[in-house]
């Protein structure tokens, strides 16, 4: 079938280097020393450790679990001991550490039992939920948990469902070999993914410059004679393979910054991810390995299924390492990440690793002033100025450069690629994004600490206005009621003349209010204490009750004898 | 350690100038073979002096010398400006041309990269406005030799009238101001074919340069072509109207420094708008202002003024001809 293709604008095209690591098929790479598993592999919540140190645990066992619905779980790649549960340098270029679940592995490789899971029969939530629980998450690099992107959402909303085999980054070619060789179960993966997503079309995206892969597919859709698939291939031009480049390319849909692809009928999956679905619904296979390019500087350049977790500098004495490397990437030359250290582990996103020397990467010449050329503008992908962007991220002018869609831009690196000035563009966009998210924190904090403070004034102004209007109330009603008191009650005189001075004083009107709520919670007290006696204690709590009464007598026998009008005396009697 | 892209393009500031100047040299050949070598006196003077003050203003603003003095920018300014001039301008015009170009016009502003205006034009309005005498000055199609022609550069003995004349322009300016119309003036056998005996091949020099420069991607079709067409469709217009008054839209494309504006003047990228629509407004405003300026002004050729006029709109421009980016274009929103 032949079928409209769509360009998107700009784009470079480097020298693909994909053949030194395509000439042997996938080695499976032995099990490390020790395995060292990040818990968080993925975006969204980070996962509860489901063991401690000393643990025995095998081949995929959770270790991990899902913390809420946005995140996912993790799992043992092979059965072995717990040595540590502790943070560990991640393969990130900050070179910051993170919990991770180290494992001795014990070289028996013992499975757990597989629970049946019997996906055809699952309602689409359980199986999301069973997804969610076998760690699948986009393995194409953004590592988004796949389980979340698999809704239907409303009725037919989703026309297209896209599995992305354009793999457009030089050097990297573990999606091709991969669709070399599972090519079949990549598909199944896929239309069990369309019948979730109620999609009416699978397309598949492979470049050109993968010929073998395409024809894979081709054979292996042919087998399935599915009339909803399509393998369709796609001119090589980096970066095509970047999800919105390649819907555009396969569909015409441009899906713009901050909207999802679904609102406009697509999703979007890596081919290794409609793998690990299949494996996982159909196998019951968590996903505890990948397929990782090692590319570069190094003796064997191949593509290895690795364990997740094993060491960088491990799958790099396989492949040989060359002594004159200056730098290990994560990814490939365009995006990729410069690595921290060999002992950072290889994790779900990492589909390539690539040494650098200064032969092979070398280092960029020194930074000339941008002549404002515009080649940059020309091969954006994202239709930006990436001139003016620079101009406005390194005057700190940052609310210009989003003005100029800073937050459009999608590091892919074309524009440093083409400039002759070598001004490291995306380093400045890097810089401002970094720089605009943490004013948004500063003031985002500074929003909630003004608006507490706000709140506890306006709470502080409300209690002073209640305060007032209680008092108010009072005194207007105590000067009809205090009549009444005198003639009703009176039972000591002196209790009137302390009322007197009070209905003119507030204080004294508090204090009185106050003690008045002591005597009603006092008697409640006491009423609940001696709630259900025994006609026993009963007698005797009437008996101390009267030798009370006559002791209370009697004093003020005394009192009235000895200071007969003395207000504060009625007082503390009262207050006792 | 550094962050990616880890690849590169085969490309530099230095490459890109290195093609422009290459891409000047058939119409350079050309002027040398129709009005003598003193043009490669110019050249000299013109490159000693940028270098000089690129030099001397980067040592005094403390900026590294070398890359920037090898990136080959201060060399292209100043053959636009040797080959702006009459050849035979004495060797002090042609330095102070030069040095107002590179140290006002380029470092005061900040130096490569920043100058809002079109450097190379500076200096010609300069020079036009302080010395419109020796600005119209330019030798005959009868040759000279070298030695002669040195020697009126950089001599102070000035007897240059009996061989210099008027360009086509200028002789056009004077005829209609005496009182001749168009048609009439240019039967004249200075005017050769089209536009100027001699000159009509200068200008073919200048856009054969221009279509390399387009080949190699040094600059894109927006302005040559919306310079071009622009300036064609205002002179048709004016021609239909007012033959007798105003040259064809042939003589104005040969004429003058219109291709030569169109590829290598106006495709200026720093002081030039640099968006697609903003591209083609900024050389159609410049091609009409310099067709005004041709037909009404008091200057015979309007190219650098035009130029430096819309300098002054280009920040006015990018703004407001921003492309969309993607996802935004009309028609997307679902």
């Amino acid at each position: 079938m032949l079928r409209q293709l769509f360009s998107f604008n700009g784009g470079v095209k480097p020298d693909p280097n994909k053949g030194a690591s395509t000439r042997e098929p996938i080695a499976r790479l032995p099990l490390p020393p020790q395995l060292i598993i990040p818990l968080h592999q993925h975006i969204g919540g980070t996962p509860r450790p489901l063991v401690k140190a000393g643990d025995r645990v095998l081949h995929g066992q959770r270790i991990g679990a899902a913390d809420g619905n946005v995140s996912s779980a993790v799992h043992a790649p092979t059965s072995g001991t717990v040595v540590a549960v502790e943070p560990r340098l991640m393969p990130h270029a900050s070179g910051l550490s993170a919990m991770a679940v180290v494992i001795e592995p014990d070289g028996l490789d013992l499975r757990i039992e597989r629970e049946p899971f019997d996906w055809h029969a699952a309602t689409p939530g359980e199986v999301r939920d069973h997804l969610r629980d076998a760690g699948v998450v986009g393995l194409g690099g953004a590592v988004f948990p796949s389980h979340l992107k698999l809704s239907a959402g409303t009725a037919g909303s989703t026309d297209t469902l896209v599995i992305n085999g354009a793999e457009c980054e030089p050097f990297i070619t573990c999606d091709d070999m991969l669709m070399r060789s599972e090519a079949l179960d990549i598909l199944r993966g896929a239309q069990v993914m369309r019948k979730m997503l109620a999609a009416r079309q699978v397309l598949v995206g492979v470049e050109d410059n993968k010929p073998d892969a395409a024809a894979a597919l081709k054979a292996a859709a042919a087998e399935l004679s599915d009339a909803s698939l399509d393998i369709v291939v796609v001119p090589t031009r980096y970066p095509a393979g970047g999800a919105k480049q390649l819907i555009r390319v396969l569909t015409g849909i441009e899906v713009p910054h901050g909207r999802r692809s679904t609102d406009y009928g697509v999703q979007c999956f890596n081919v290794a991810t409609a793998l690990a679905v299949w494996n996982a619904l159909e196998h019951g296979e968590p996903l505890t390995r990948r397929i990782v390019t090692v590319a570069g500087n190094v003796e064997r350049p191949r593509n290895f299924d690795v364990a997740i977790g094993t060491p960088i500098g491990f799958v790099f004495e396989h492949a040989g390492l060359k002594p004159d490397t200056d730098t290990l990437i994560m990814g490939g030359p365009m995006m990729g990440v410069p690595l921290p250290g060999v002992e950072a582990p290889v994790v779900k996103a990492t589909n390539c690793l690539l040494a650098s020397s200064p032969a092979l990467f070398p280092p960029p010449e020194p930074e000339m002033p941008c002549i404002r050329c515009g080649e940059c503008a020309r091969a954006c992908p994202a239709d930006l100025q990436p001139f003016e962007l620079y101009w406005h991220a390194r005057s700190r002018n940052f609310g210009r450069a989003q003005e100029y869609h800073l937050f459009d831009c999608i590091e892919c690196g074309c524009c440093a690629y083409v400039c002759p000035s070598h001004i490291p563009l995306v380093d400045y966009y890097r810089y401002a994004k970094s720089e605009i998210w943490a004013r948004e924190r500063d003031k985002d904090a500074a929003d909630s600490a003004r608006e507490r403070f706000e709140f506890r004034n306006w709470r502080a102004e409300r209690e002073k206005e209640e305060k007032a209007a209680r008092l108010a109330a009072r005194s207007a009603a105590k000067p009809a009621a205090k009549t009444a008191d005198v003639a009703d009650s009176a039972p000591s005189p002196a209790d009137a003349q302390a009322a007197a001075p009070a209905t003119t004083d507030p204080k004294k009107a508090l204090i009185e209010a106050a003690m008045a709520r002591a005597r009603a919670q006092k008697e409640a007290a006491a009423a609940k204490n001696t709630d259900a006696l025994t006609p026993d204690q009963q007698a005797q709590v009437d008996a101390a009750e009267a030798r009370r009464k006559r002791a209370a007598d009697l004093l003020a026998e005394k009192q009235t004898a000895n200071a007969p009008a003395d207000p504060s005396a009625g007082q503390n009697d009262a207050a006792r | 350690m550094y962050n990616s892209p880890y690849l590169r393009q085969n490309t530099s500031v230095r490459r890109v100038m290195g093609t422009v100047l290459v891409a000047m040299l058939p119409a350079i050949a050309v002027q040398v073979w129709l009005f003598g070598p003193a043009l490669i006196a110019q050249l000299a003077i013109a490159s000693l002096t940028a270098l000089a003050c690129e030099a001397a203003m980067l040592g005094l603003r403390g900026r590294p010398v070398a890359p920037a003095l090898t990136d080959l920018s201060a060399l292209v300014t100043a053959w636009l400006i040797a080959v702006c001039l009459p050849p035979l301008l004495p060797w002090w015009a042609t330095m102070l041309g030069t040095a107002f170009a590179l140290i006002i016009g380029k470092h005061l502003y900040g130096g490569l990269g920043q100058n809002p205006f079109n450097p190379a034009m500076l200096a010609y309005a300069l020079l036009i406005v302080s010395f419109p005498a020796l600005m119209s000055q330019w030798p005959g199609l009868q040759a000279t030799d070298a030695a002669t022609q040195f020697g009126w550069v950089f001599g102070g003995e000035r007897m240059v009238d009996g061989i210099t004349g008027a360009t086509p322009l200028d002789a056009l300016r004077t005829g209609l101001l005496t009182g001749g119309d168009a048609t009439s003036v240019m039967q004249s056998p200075a005017f050769g074919h089209v536009a100027g005996a001699g000159w009509e091949w200068v200008a073919l020099a200048w856009a054969a340069g221009g279509l390399l420069l387009l080949a190699l991607r040094i600059i894109t079709w927006h302005i040559p072509v919306a310079f071009i067409g622009a300036m064609a469709l205002v002179s048709a217009i004016g021609w239909l109207i007012a033959p007798a008054q105003f040259a064809s839209p042939a003589f104005h494309l040969l004429a003058g420094g219109t291709l030569m504006g169109a590829f290598f003047i106006a495709t200026d990228p720093v002081s030039g708008a640099t968006t697609p629509r903003g591209k083609l407004i900024f050389a159609a405003g410049i091609a009409l202002i310099a067709w005004l300026i041709r037909a009404f002004g008091a200057y015979p050729d309007g190219i650098a003024f035009a130029v430096l006029l819309m300098n002054i709109c280009v920040p006015l421009i990018d703004l407001k001809t921003q492309p969309p980016v993607f996802g935004h274009k009309k028609g997307d929103a679902p």
